[in-house]
């Protein structure tokens, strides 16, 4: 399965969207929840939460395990997907579109421009 | 890492594979809730050929027995016919559990255990210094030539049937036909023209009915594909565990290991004290570890998480803004839709003064730092397929 090639991607899993208001949209691909698995529970992070790139932030819990979501750079929360509240489902059913976690206002926009592409993390999940 | 002789079935099939006790095991096949819910509705197969199987044949000296009577927390004598089994634990002379297995009576004295395959060598050690030291004759096999396969569900007996009669010789038909009528906790063996044995038992690990099969390897394939066509669910050790989860059924090494008893694991019905003079190991230390009223100080508890999060071993539980234990473990249970545990409590440390008052207790869970209200229950969480919370 070919990987969307307008976003960015952190070696944790999770993908980044460039917004046109200079906000950025964060989710876990599709390789993160197939690995997963059945998506239970998410912990969103505080809309006003401050935090630093790689600060976990999240939670997705599956059947299985829990596993922490983390910034993939400095910014402030600016809203999170509140239809995961009665679905969490939809992380595995539409993990690039209605399974988002959540939106940030980037400290500095040309940070999110250093993140890896879709080519970086194709060989990311190659060698997992 | 170590293959069962379904593998190619598995990959067949669509398994997430990984790495379980030095095995490669399916779990899942896509949804582990889709085959949480089959099992729950319809009927699944699962591969536990990783499970040990060992058997204690008939020596003819009518000895066999009297050792489990010695070996085992639960009495076999409550075997008493050819084909019952109990569910017991295997204790060391402290009261701590090596391991909990089920003892099938197969013959006049023969028994075959099944147990863990994460404890398997500690097991099968264990019972050879018992055989030595009773010096019998009898010797333990062990049986590596098996596969172990368990359906389970509403319809699983009659799927297994159906599938069983299309695998094998027509001159068993009548043996196949007796499986229906066999009570639970009971087994039969098919005998083959061909010499082969195929084992039946009524048990499992889900809560639901169903049988778990033990079969030659080379047809354990053959078999597995006959159960597909009759429109069994193949399913994984992630379904398994939420299953048997629901169900409150122990797993060893989460809610039980070396370092507790029966007493302290919900499981006290396992323990046979009568006839006083049955000196089976680990009994002196088990009454030793009663208090004045009977009870052990730690107990095992249902919980209902009432807040958001799942609950997951070793999160703490508080009453009163103190720990009073931990769980064991814990999941979200598709059936309740909400996330259920089991933990062990100090009832010290509780401030009651039985275990029964522990229900009438508010607690909480400590998820990553922070308390989230739940609820003491007694399990199971769900019976015969309902909800019971």
């Amino acid at each position: 399965m070919s990987l969307p090639s307008d976003l960015r991607y952190l070696e944790s899993h999770e993908w980044v969207r460039m917004n046109d208001d200079g906000t950025v949209t964060v989710g876990i691909t599709e390789f993160a929840q197939e690995q997963l698995g059945d998506v239970v529970f998410v912990e969103t992070p505080e809309v006003d939460l401050q935090c630093e790139a790689q600060q976990a932030i999240a939670v997705v819990e599956s059947v299985k395990a829990a596993s922490d979501i983390y910034a993939p750079i400095a910014g402030t929360i600016i809203e999170v997907n509140a239809d995961l509240g009665d679905q969490p489902e939809l992380v595995n059913s539409s993990p690039y579109e209605q399974g988002w976690l959540y939106k940030m206002q980037p400290t500095d926009g040309t940070e999110v421009e250093a993140l890896m592409d879709a080519d970086g993390y194709q060989s990311v999940i190659d060698s997992a | 890492m170590k293959t069962t002789p379904l593998y190619q079935c598995h990959v067949d099939a669509g398994a997430k594979l990984v790495d379980f006790a030095g095995w490669q095991m399916p779990v899942n096949y896509g949804s582990q809730i889709s085959e949480h819910n089959a099992c729950r509705e319809q009927a699944v197969i699962f591969d536990v050929s990783h499970m040990t199987v060992v058997d204690l044949p008939d020596s003819g000296e009518g000895e066999v027995k009297a050792f489990l009577q010695k070996l085992l927390a639960n009495d076999v004598a409550k075997a008493k016919s050819p084909g019952d089994a109990i569910y017991s634990c295997m204790l060391q002379d402290d009261g701590g559990i090596i391991d909990d297995l089920i003892a099938y009576r197969y013959g006049a004295d023969s028994y075959r255990l099944i147990v863990n395959a994460g404890t398997r060598d500690k097991d099968i050690d264990w019972i050879k210094k018992q055989l030595a030291a009773s010096k019998l004759s009898t010797e333990l096999v062990v049986r590596d030539d098996l596969a172990l396969l368990a359906v389970q569900g509403p319809q699983a007996i009659k799927r297994a049937v159906e599938a069983t009669s299309t695998v094998c010789d027509a001159s068993v038909a009548e043996q196949i036909a007796a499986i229906q009528k066999m009570k639970r906790f009971s087994s039969v063996s098919l005998s083959m023209p061909d010499g082969d044995e195929w084992f039946v038992a009524r048990t499992g690990y889900t809560g639901e009915d169903g049988l778990e099969i033990a079969l030659p390897e080379k047809q354990a394939p053959a078999f597995w594909k006959a159960l597909l066509s009759a429109g069994v669910v193949p399913a994984g050790l992630g379904a398994r565990d939420t299953l048997r989860l629901e169900a409150a059924m122990n797993l060893y090494g989460s809610d039980m290991d070396e370092t507790v008893n029966p007493l302290e694991s919900g499981i006290s019905w396992t323990v046979s004290w009568q006839p006083e003079e049955r000196d089976f190991i680990g009994r002196k230390s088990l009454q030793a570890s009663r208090n004045a009223d009977g009870n052990s100080d730690r107990q095992l508890v249902g919980l209902l998480l009432e807040g958001r999060g799942v609950l997951r071993g070793h999160q703490p539980i508080q009453v009163a803004g103190h720990v009073v234990g931990e769980i064991t473990s814990g999941t979200f249970s598709p059936t309740l839709q909400k996330s259920i545990a089991l933990g062990r409590v100090s009832i010290q440390a509780l401030g009651v003064e039985s275990p029964a008052d522990i229900l009438a207790l508010e607690c909480e869970v400590i998820i990553r730092d922070k308390p989230i209200a739940a609820r003491f229950v007694k399990p199971p969480f769900v019976a015969k397929g309902q909800p019971l919370y």
